[in-house]
């Protein structure tokens, strides 16, 4: 079975539901003729043509309208912000419109749609292309959002997206692309959402962690492995619904936990897992909830983004101070 | 020089204020009888509005955008759609919901606080109203897009208030409704008023359904206070769409002639003389003139329809008085088509927690 890249397997993915299912149609900008800036959408409108593989005015605003229109009217849209940074005109729709139609009609309406959009840092990009905005849509009820960090995880989540009732965020992280390689069975197997993935055990420590940073983490956690102290790495894939029974169990176990994202700190997803830790895991811990995350500040040009994501060696330093409590 | 791009804006009037005919009529109107529907369904509407306000001042509904006036744009609308059609509206279009076969019971629900109004029994693809001002078009172009994509012989109609089209998202919307010659219809219900901003500072365009024509379709207007032109315009505009000939922008120039909402106070910042001159061309007074003048209304016609619409709106009330607020886990029942169990913690804290209020 040929590898696939992160990229690939959400065009394996998208590839496959289209067959499916005839409801599922593909639109944003350049997703047709130019098959997505990342490929994302190659092929698509080869095999299922103009109707349902659509290219969209550059209208971030319209293209999550439609997708709410479409949804309302029994398709199942993906709709593609081309990056994070420009999610941010389509957020009033997301937040008054899609995450709300169902309750607002009481399940007359419904709104399954997914919004895919690229994002995360230290590509090169221009400004506002870097962006991780998880949890500002975290915040949002009504609305599911997954961060995958791996093909098989872009493979499928996003089929488990496609088939959701109800609106789902898929955030995707630019670097990822065509970083990783792996075997993903085009079997049509979605992934579940709700639920996080535990990428390595270990009794020392808890690293929580997503979408881009979990190569890191994961490397961050060998380096630690050759100096004795063994950590449970959670990917936790899904942001909203939160898996927090994993995260508990695990720091139940080994009483630390450091949190690492990308986003800034103040208000960040992390913040959340961290206030969740004191509530309900208070008395497993043996040493503070410490967050890893991007700085509170603006993300910086090209030069400068390398000091502002967490880098392994940042990464290790927070996990050895959680180590120091006795 | 040469003249690339030209535009013209027609303008619909057919029946004149004071009830004579003032162009031609469309051939439902012929027999004045044909529009005995259409005057029916704007009295109901006021008869709605007026108990609506009473309601509100009496602390048993909660703010009420009234329609006093406009009655006539949703009536036209609701003839022109057919019931496989999807309205989009506003949330001051209570008209042409009503025209649509939402029910007054549903109504009063929603504008009493309790979101089985939007519900609707009758219409079961219709948008719930978009209290977002113009953030709804694109909602409608995607309805559209839908109803293209497979090939069905439907309409997607979108109504928004004058203030609404200086929103981004009304332009999105006609600008992707024209890019993909979507079958879609948008109203622009023209009252004049944007709370205390008069049209004048929405735009400094001379009409507001010229901003079809950057679009690239079609744009008109139509005395909306004049029921049988929105009928007919709205009904072409549908019709058009229907068959594949693409989205129309119409804007139907009417006035509001209550306030904002129930607790606005237009008298604030409007002067009483343009209220009562608005009074002269409001829409029902013409077309019983009209009906009378032809001879299909008599003074017994007019005050048992009253007495009916009444009965029907005290029913309506009644009913929406002794229906009982939901439970408190109401608000996760359709959170998500399954709630997710990090969620499911949450409702029955709620259950616990209202419990231990009573």
């Amino acid at each position: 079975m040929p590898e696939v890249t992160f990229v690939q397997a959400v065009n394996q993915a998208l590839m496959y539901e289209m067959g499916a299912d005839e409801r599922v149609v593909v639109l944003g900008e350049d997703v047709a003729a130019t098959g997505g800036v990342f490929r994302a959408t190659e092929g698509l409108v080869e095999r299922y043509g103009p109707d349902r593989v659509i290219d969209t005015p550059i209208s971030e605003t319209v293209i999550a309208g439609l997708g709410i229109g479409l949804a309302a009217e029994g398709m199942r849209p993906v709709v593609e912000i081309q990056f994070t940074g420009f999610i941010y005109p389509a957020m009033d729709q997301l937040l008054n419109h899609a995450s709300r139609l169902r309750n607002r009609t009481r399940g007359r309406l419904t709104c399954p749609m997914v919004l895919r959009a690229a994002g995360g840092g230290l590509i090169k990009s221009p400004e506002h292309h870097s962006d991780t905005p998880e949890a500002l849509l975290a915040t949002i009820p009504g609305l599911k959002v997954v961060v995958p960090s791996t093909p098989a995880q872009a493979y499928g989540l996003l089929l488990a997206a496609i088939r959701d009732p109800d609106p789902v965020v898929v955030l995707e992280t630019s670097r990822l692309y065509r970083a990783l390689r792996e075997d993903v069975p085009d079997d049509g197997v979605a992934l579940p959402i709700g639920m996080s993935f535990v990428r390595r055990q270990g009794n020392d420590l808890t690293l929580v962690t997503w979408g881009g940073m979990v190569p890191e983490v994961l490397a961050v956690a060998e380096e630690l492995a050759a100096d004795g102290v063994e950590a449970t790495v959670i990917d936790v894939a899904s942001i909203s619904p939160l898996d927090m029974d994993t995260i508990l169990e695990s720091v139940g176990q080994t009483g630390r936990c450091v949190i690492v994202h990308e986003a800034a700190r103040q208000g960040g997803f992390g913040a959340e897992i961290a206030a969740r830790l004191a509530d309900e895991g208070l008395t497993s811990l043996a040493a503070p909830v410490t967050r890893m995350t991007g700085y509170d500040a603006i993300y910086p040009l090209a030069r400068l983004e390398g000091r502002y994501v967490p880098d392994r060696r940042r990464i290790a330093a927070a996990a050895r101070k959680v180590l120091e409590y006795a | 020089m040469a003249t690339v791009a030209p535009f013209d804006i027609p303008y619909t009037r057919i029946i004149a204020p004071d009830g004579s005919v003032d162009g031609d009529l469309p051939d439902f109107a012929r027999d004045p009888a044909g529009v005995i529907p259409l005057y029916r369904a704007m009295v109901r509407t006021r008869t709605f509005d007026a108990r609506a306000i009473a309601l509100h001042r009496t602390g048993r509904l909660g703010t009420y955008p009234s329609g006093l006036g406009q009655e006539a744009v949703g009536a036209g609308i609701a003839y022109a759609m057919k019931p496989e059609d999807v309205l989009v509206p506003a949330y001051r279009d209570t008209s042409a919901q009503l025209g649509r076969g939402v029910t007054p019971f549903e109504l009063l629900m929603y504008w009493g606080g309790d979101e089985r109004g939007s519900d609707y029994s009758g219409p079961r693809r219709d948008f719930p109203v978009s209290i977002t001002v113009g953030e709804h078009p694109p909602h409608a172009a995607g309805v559209a897009l839908a109803m293209q994509i497979r090939r069905e012989s439907r309409v997607a109609l979108c109504t928004l208030g004058d203030g609404a089209t200086s929103k981004g998202a009304f332009y999105e919307a006609i600008n992707v409704a024209g890019s993909m010659w979507l079958p879609l219809v948008v109203v622009i219900v023209n009252n004049q008023w944007a709370i205390s901003a008069p049209r004048a500072i929405q735009s400094g365009a001379p009409t507001l359904a010229q901003k079809a024509v950057a679009a690239g379709f079609p744009g008109e207007q139509v005395d909306g206070n004049d029921v049988i032109a929105v009928a007919d315009v709205c009904s072409r505009a549908v019709e058009r769409a229907r068959s594949g000939e693409g989205p129309t922008l119409i804007e139907a120039i009417t006035y509001r002639l209550g306030d904002h909402t129930t607790v606005d106070d237009a008298r604030r910042y409007r002067e009483d003389a343009e209220v009562s001159k608005a009074w002269g061309n409001e829409p029902l007074g013409r077309i019983r003139s009209f009906l009378v003048a032809g001879g299909a209304w008599t003074k017994e016609d007019e005050e048992g329809l009253l007495a009916e619409c009444a009965a029907e709106i005290d029913r309506a009330a009644e009913e929406y008085l002794a229906t009982p607020a939901m439970p408190v886990e109401a608000m996760f029942d359709h959170l998500y088509e399954e709630l997710p169990p990090a969620v499911e913690a949450q409702r029955r804290q709620a259950i616990r927690e209202s419990a231990t209020d009573a």
